[in-house]
């Protein structure tokens, strides 16, 4: 039952994005279709899960005083992987990331849960910390994605949700959208958190 | 060399495809470091400084080692491209910072904290990997690294200024701190994008 845990306090109680506000950069730059947000997600995911199981099965092995060079190491390798894994057989979803794939090797989420959890937990767990965090991270995406995809185009995944006559919101697909998205979707996290607060009180 | 490229870069760098409010990097720090007006302008200026040592470092290396056309071993090592970039990047800061302790202790109290955070700066990565995409050459690259490094600067201490009036303003509850900042960044891109009506 604990192990399910570590599972999942990443998708909602210690969601990255919304309550650690890590990974901010490419949260905000890819969420601008699900499709980018999927892949996205799932290539931190990932890398997340490899560099975790890595880490804590040579957490031992590292010396402390080079740890963070030594994660970063192993990070860049995973992030590689995906690189060219994403440029050989999707070639369409890589162009559309764009440099935020080698990007990944400095997202703080990843960095984060090693330094945090892998280098001292075992590997069964990292895996399911790895796991969590990075659904967690894929959903926060999708969710802003959602919102500006619907509203700046009126397409979810390229299917028409709303009719003809709606004219798309560009501003939400452009940059400022995204600062909105994120800012409104926040605010929003508080007030269910406060109204929790008062009842629990 | 030709001026005009070089202006076009600058401008480009820091208003039209501002690195934060269009380009989407270097967030952390944007949201992290804008509290105060004096914290915003030290970490600006070690990024300025950091970006553009950088950009030169990291054009060497892929030119002379990784690219196979130029490189002085003729072979293709461009998929080490991230692994070299983030390797030299993080060993760049930790020699800046052991150098600025040396000679000048007194900048070192202004920006000594703020180097460890910028290693994982994607700003800075971004802008090395930026470089090599538009196929810049040595001088543009450094250029690009500075003018960059110059609009993060510009829109840290703007954030920075408009943060300090609003610990003063009525804010919502629920909106104050982290969303409140997203909100005016979420301004503040409106208002850059403005400036893509300046085409060359």
């Amino acid at each position: 039952m604990k192990a399910f845990q570590e599972f999942t306090k990443g998708i909602i109680k210690e969601n990255p994005v919304f309550v650690m506000a890590l990974g901010l950069c490419p949260t905000l730059a890819v969420s601008t279709s699900v499709q980018n947000a999927i892949g996205m997600g799932a290539a931190a995911t990932f890398v997340l899960v490899c560099s975790n199981i890595f880490i804590s099965l040579l957490k031992n092995l590292i010396p402390s005083k080079v740890r963070i060079p030594c994660f970063i190491l192993v990070i860049a390798s995973f992030v590689t992987i995906v690189d060219m894994t994403m440029e050989a057989y999707v070639p369409p979803l890589h162009k559309s990331l764009g440099i935020f794939i080698p990007l990944i090797v400095v997202n703080c989420i990843i960095l984060g849960r090693a330094e945090a959890f892998a280098s001292k937990n075992g590997v069964f767990k990292s895996v399911l910390d790895g796991l969590g965090m990075g659904l967690g991270f894929m959903l926060a995406i999708m969710v802003i994605a959602s919102i500006r995809e619907i509203l700046g185009t009126g397409t979810l995944l390229n299917i028409h949700l709303l009719p003809a006559s709606y004219k798309p919101m560009i501003v939400a697909i452009l940059p400022p959208g995204a600062f909105i998205t994120i800012g409104l979707l926040m605010g929003l996290l508080n007030i269910v958190q406060n109204k929790k607060k008062s009842k629990a009180n | 060399m030709d001026f005009s490229t070089l202006f076009i870069i600058i401008i480009g760098s820091i208003f039209i495809n501002n690195f934060v409010l269009s380009r989407f990097l270097g967030l952390c720090p944007y949201i992290g470091v804008s509290k105060k007006m004096d914290s915003a302008l030290g970490m600006g200026m070690a990024v300025i400084f950091v970006m553009t040592m950088a950009s030169t470092i990291t054009w060497l290396i892929y030119t002379f080692f990784l690219n196979e056309a130029t490189s002085i071993f003729g072979i293709d090592l461009t998929f080490l491209r991230t692994i070299a970039f983030i390797l030299s990047i993080a060993v760049l800061v930790q020699f800046v910072e052991m150098v600025i302790k040396k000679t000048a202790p007194e900048l070192y109290k202004a920006l000594g904290i703020y180097l460890p955070l910028i290693t994982t700066n994607c700003a800075v990565l971004g802008v090395s990997l930026l470089n090599i995409n538009e196929n810049y050459n040595f001088i543009e690259s450094i250029v690009n690294g500075a003018a960059a490094g110059v609009g993060f600067t510009l829109v840290l201490v703007l954030m920075a200024g408009i943060r300090e009036r609003l610990e003063y303003s009525k804010v919502p509850k629920s909106m104050k701190g982290m969303p409140i900042s997203f909100i005016v960044a979420g301004c503040m891109a409106l208002a850059f994008l403005g400036f893509s009506g300046m085409k060359f």
